[in-house]
């Protein structure tokens, strides 16, 4: 695997296998010594250009555990007026040696930028573009749900025949966009649930059904919820009126929370607005997979980086890119 | 005493082959087997002789942002693409809305001697939209302005454009408007629609662009004035124009060269050379602007011609600045959109691109008929050749164009400004009329 | 290319056999012992072993798996290999006597591969090493405590174990 960028390029064989993958790096979290000495020697930067701690913090302990070298970049100001370009910042960090460039950038397709433009050779992992995508989320949510539903038994799986729902603020979320396309690939189904000015104006070519009411799409009994993160910024771009509102209507409230048929889980790509899209007796609730994705973030990134890091480079374009 | 030419076997709007004498920066006399003791010879064998063409939108950058291009070095662009008048956007730096600055850049133009450089006046004090610039003074200046435009902007306040459309008509004036309601596109990257779904790109609806358009025919109407469309890029518009034509609205509109040929599938892959304002949009936008251009909807063919340097390019798309440079790219671009698909005639040509701008520009010096006793300004262009349109096309500062690597046909071969040579045999001149 | 067949399926459990019994005799019986196949080929060797030990001494013996690919120091050398999965019985190594079983011991990187990840699961009392086939050519201080099958060979020849449970047959060959 030579760049992930985006899970919309991902075959099912390439999914699988990182899921597959990270399985074994979740085992070696059970033992005595947590560490393996794979990725030794080799360095990897963490280039964010939004603040984030959560998703570095996750690949920073994904490195170390694979024993590689980590370099923390913050870079404040993307724009050619504001800072040093991404052009400079990348070849900067070629010169240091970075074998991978895990990079979170606030415009949809800078990741693709620097992979595609000769500036680096090193491997690119997205770690979240703009609205655009956000792969390792995708992958470690799928990982969640396939550990919850099919346990011990879930190496070389698929999602077929499971019924995921995603709620939110569809059209700014790139957690969203990425979900949509690997759990097709893996074979679920997928439904949208948001207010009208939420989904994006034509998502007819999604493989996806979209629904406006949550109500609605709860009767129908998904397997797994996913509640987004709704950023109280877009009420004053009139996306919706009040907070109460939203909450009301596509909040994840203690009634909905009982609707949900018994094994049904429920996840959330955090931080949680607790009270807003999500209660906090749903977020608390055993359905809940909030903690075990931040886990399973760590063995999915650490899978990632293994498949992008520790087997020959080969230029030619393969699966996962 | 000034060259004198004699051009052998041009093919006059694509017609039959014919002799064309220039001498002291006229057209003397046409028709076949003709001679001119002492006049240069030009092989014009297969060549189509066009009027010299005319760009209605145009950014030279200069005063203001000289790094990207200069009056100088845009003109020698728009000489390479066989123009021999351009008409400069004023949102320069200071902002083309006084006199002033307007006789600078017609004087900056004369300087440089490769083609007519026609000031375009800002509508509105810094293309602020909140007060009128000072239209009456540019008028009457020496670059006797009478295109008006905030481009780069809307005029998006209607009080403002209507007192705009009325106050021009004093001189004869004309607003041309950039439609797009800001909005409806405030942090926009990209035409709105499934591509840009999948992207996670902010939207540019079309109807930012309609519902401007539509209110300003109707403005246009209800003041009695003029008034014309820059950049038309939706089929949407398309069927506004059409429809205020039809009602007798005394409107007119462009339309760009990558909108004739260019969609919004080229932004997959996030290369910020196709990122553009209005953006490159669908197939269904594209096919109706061509059918636009042909019927006479559309009146006019106007590059908009955008150098930026390579740092506003080579970066990630939100950061890239909006434009292509168009000017030497153009001919060959509507040879492939509209000619070779049988839609537009080469005389079709020489109204869109040199006629129909020159007279809604009011410049009557310019897209005169190549006819005895006309100004010696036309173009000699070849349709044959099919090749790569490369980084060496191009004469200006910039170099961020579409359409590097991208197989064109067609050869600007030469240009002539007033009787002076600016091309010759393909190859710009380094200075008018200087041969090596 | 010429192979020929150097062990035959009855040669194999023959030799399978021999190896369970020198285990038990040098390990003094079945106590404390812990049979650890290295994937792929070892792992239906190290039960096949963990199945006769328990027949011979009439005691249950602990098998697994430890996957050695994240522990292997010619990795970018290779196309990425996908590891296998690691199981260490209930009870653990530590304290332990763990008896690591492969097919074909050639260089010895495996083996020391295998002591690295050992290392990191646990502290076994001791580590033995036993295998199918030792066809020489160490690069690294490591020796087998039991062999199927010594097989000299030249450092370009290809030696194949094949076994029902991953391959369908039993043999094993050297050609070139």
């Amino acid at each position: 695997m030579r760049h992930l960028l985006d899970t919309k390029g991902l075959t099912r064989t390439a999914a699988l296998r990182i899921l597959d993958v990270a399985e074994d790096m979740a085992a070696t979290q059970h033992r005595e010594v947590r560490k393996l000495p794979t990725l030794r020697g080799k360095t990897v930067v963490n280039l964010f250009f939004e603040d984030s701690t959560r998703t570095r913090i996750s690949f920073e302990a994904a490195a170390k555990r694979l024993s590689a070298d980590v370099i923390n970049f913050s870079a404040k100001g993307s724009s050619v007026s504001k800072g040093e370009s991404l052009q400079d910042t990348a070849q900067t960090l070629q010169a240091m040696g970075a074998d991978a460039v895990v990079i979170r950038h606030g415009a949809s397709g800078a990741p693709h930028t620097l992979a595609t433009s000769g500036w680096i050779s090193a491997g690119v992992v997205n770690a979240g573009d703009g609205t655009h995508a956000h792969p390792t989320q995708a992958l470690l949510d799928a990982f969640t749900v396939r550990k919850r539903f099919f346990g011990d038994d879930s190496r070389g799986h698929d999602l077929a025949g499971l019924r995921v729902t995603i709620v939110g603020d569809v059209l700014h979320s790139r957690v969203a966009r990425s979900n949509v396309w690997l759990l097709t690939t893996l074979g679920a189904e997928v439904t949208l649930v948001a207010p009208p000015t939420l989904v994006p104006q034509d998502v007819s070519a999604w493989p996806v059904r979209v629904l406006y009411d949550l109500d609605e799409a709860i009767a129908d009994g998904p397997d797994a919820l996913m509640m987004l993160r709704i950023q109280l910024e877009r009420m004053s771009a009139a996306y919706f009126p009040t907070e109460r509102e939203y909450s009301r209507t596509w909040g994840l409230d203690a009634a909905r929370l009982a609707a949900l048929p018994a094994d049904s889980i429920v996840l959330h790509p955090g931080p949680m607005n607790r009270g807003m899209e999500i209660s906090a007796a749903a977020a608390d609730s055993p359905r809940s997979t909030v903690l075990e994705q931040v886990a399973n973030g760590v063995s999915v990134r650490m899978a990632v980086l293994y498949l992008l890091l520790a087997g020959e480079r080969i230029e030619a374009e393969e699966d996962g890119r | 005493m000034s060259e004198s030419f004699l051009i052998r076997g041009a093919r006059p709007s694509g017609g039959a082959a014919t002799d064309i004498v220039i001498a002291d920066g006229r057209i003397v006399e046409t028709g076949t087997a003709l001679s001119a003791a002492g006049a240069t010879v030009v092989d014009a064998d297969g060549l189509i002789a066009l009027p010299g063409l005319v760009d209605l939108h145009t950014h030279l950058r200069e005063p203001g942002y000289e790094a990207s291009e200069t009056i100088l070095t845009g003109s020698r662009a728009a000489a390479a693409g066989g123009f021999t008048t351009v008409f400069a956007m004023p949102n320069t730096s200071p902002v083309a809305d006084t006199a002033g600055v307007v006789e600078q850049e017609l004087a900056l133009g004369e300087a440089a001697g490769f083609a007519h450089v026609q000031p375009i006046g800002a509508v509105t004090i810094g293309q602020n939209g909140e007060r009128l610039a000072e239209l009456g003074a540019m008028a009457s200046s020496r670059a006797r302005v009478r295109v008006f435009s905030d481009d780069g902007f809307c005029v998006f306040d209607p009080l403002i454009m209507r007192r705009a459309l009325e106050y021009v008509k004093s001189f004869d004036g004309v607003v041309a408007q950039h439609a797009q309601d800001p909005r409806l596109t405030e942090g926009a990257q990209m035409n709105e629609g499934t591509v840009s779904a999948e992207l996670g790109l902010a939207g540019w609806p079309a109807v930012a662009e309609e519902s401007i358009i539509a209110r300003d025919v109707l403005l246009a109407e209800h003041v009695g004035s003029r008034l014309h469309v820059c950049h038309l890029s939706t089929a949407g518009s398309v069927d506004i124009i059409r429809w205020a034509k039809k009602r007798g609205v005394d409107v007119t509109a462009e339309v760009t060269p990558h909108h004739l040929l260019l969609t919004e599938e080229l932004v997959r892959g996030y290369d910020a050379r196709f990122k553009v304002n209005p953006p490159l949009r669908r197939d269904e936008d594209v096919l109706a602007v061509r059918e636009g251009l042909a019927d006479g909807t559309i009146d006019i063919v106007a590059t908009d011609h955008a150098p930026h340097p390579a740092e506003a390019k080579s970066c990630e798309w939100a950061a890239a600045a909006n434009g292509m440079v168009g000017l030497e790219s153009a001919l060959r671009v509507v040879q492939q959109a509209v000619v070779d698909t049988g839609m537009l005639t080469w005389d079709d040509v020489a109204r869109v691109m040199s006629a129909a701008p020159a007279r809604i520009g009011r410049l009557s010096g310019a897209g005169t008929p190549l006819a005895a006793g006309r100004p010696a300004s036309l173009t000699l262009y070849d349709p044959r050749p099919v090749r790569r349109f490369t980084d060496a096309d191009l004469h200006g500062r910039s170099v961020n164009s579409p359409y590097l690597d991208r197989e064109l046909p067609g050869e600007v071969r030469w240009t002539f400004f007033g009787g002076v040579v600016t091309m010759a045999e393909g190859a710009v001149l380094s200075a008018p009329g200087v041969r090596a | 290319m010429s192979t020929r067949t150097v062990l035959h399926e009855a040669d194999i459990a023959r030799a399978l056999t021999r190896i369970s019994h020198e285990i038990l005799e040098s390990n003094r019986g079945p106590a404390e012992l812990v049979i650890l196949g290295i994937p792929r080929r070892g792992v239906p060797l190290a039960a096949r072993i963990g199945a006769l030990l328990a027949d011979i001494s009439g005691v249950p013996v602990p098998v697994g798996a430890v996957d050695v690919t994240m522990y292997r120091d010619d990795l970018h050398r290779n196309p990425t290999r996908a590891p296998q999965p690691t199981e260490i019985p209930v009870g653990g190594i530590d304290g332990r006597t763990v008896v690591l079983v492969d097919d074909v011991l050639f260089s010895g990187r495996s083996i020391r591969a295998a002591l690295d990840a050992l290392q990191d699961i646990g502290r076994p009392a001791a580590v033995r090493l036993a295998t199918l086939i030792d066809r020489g050519h160490r690069e690294l201080p490591i020796r087998p405590d039991f062999v199927g099958k010594n097989l000299p060979s030249a450092r370009d020849e290809r030696v194949n174990v094949r076994l029902r449970e991953t391959d369908g047959i039993e043999e094993v060959t050297i050609g070139s």
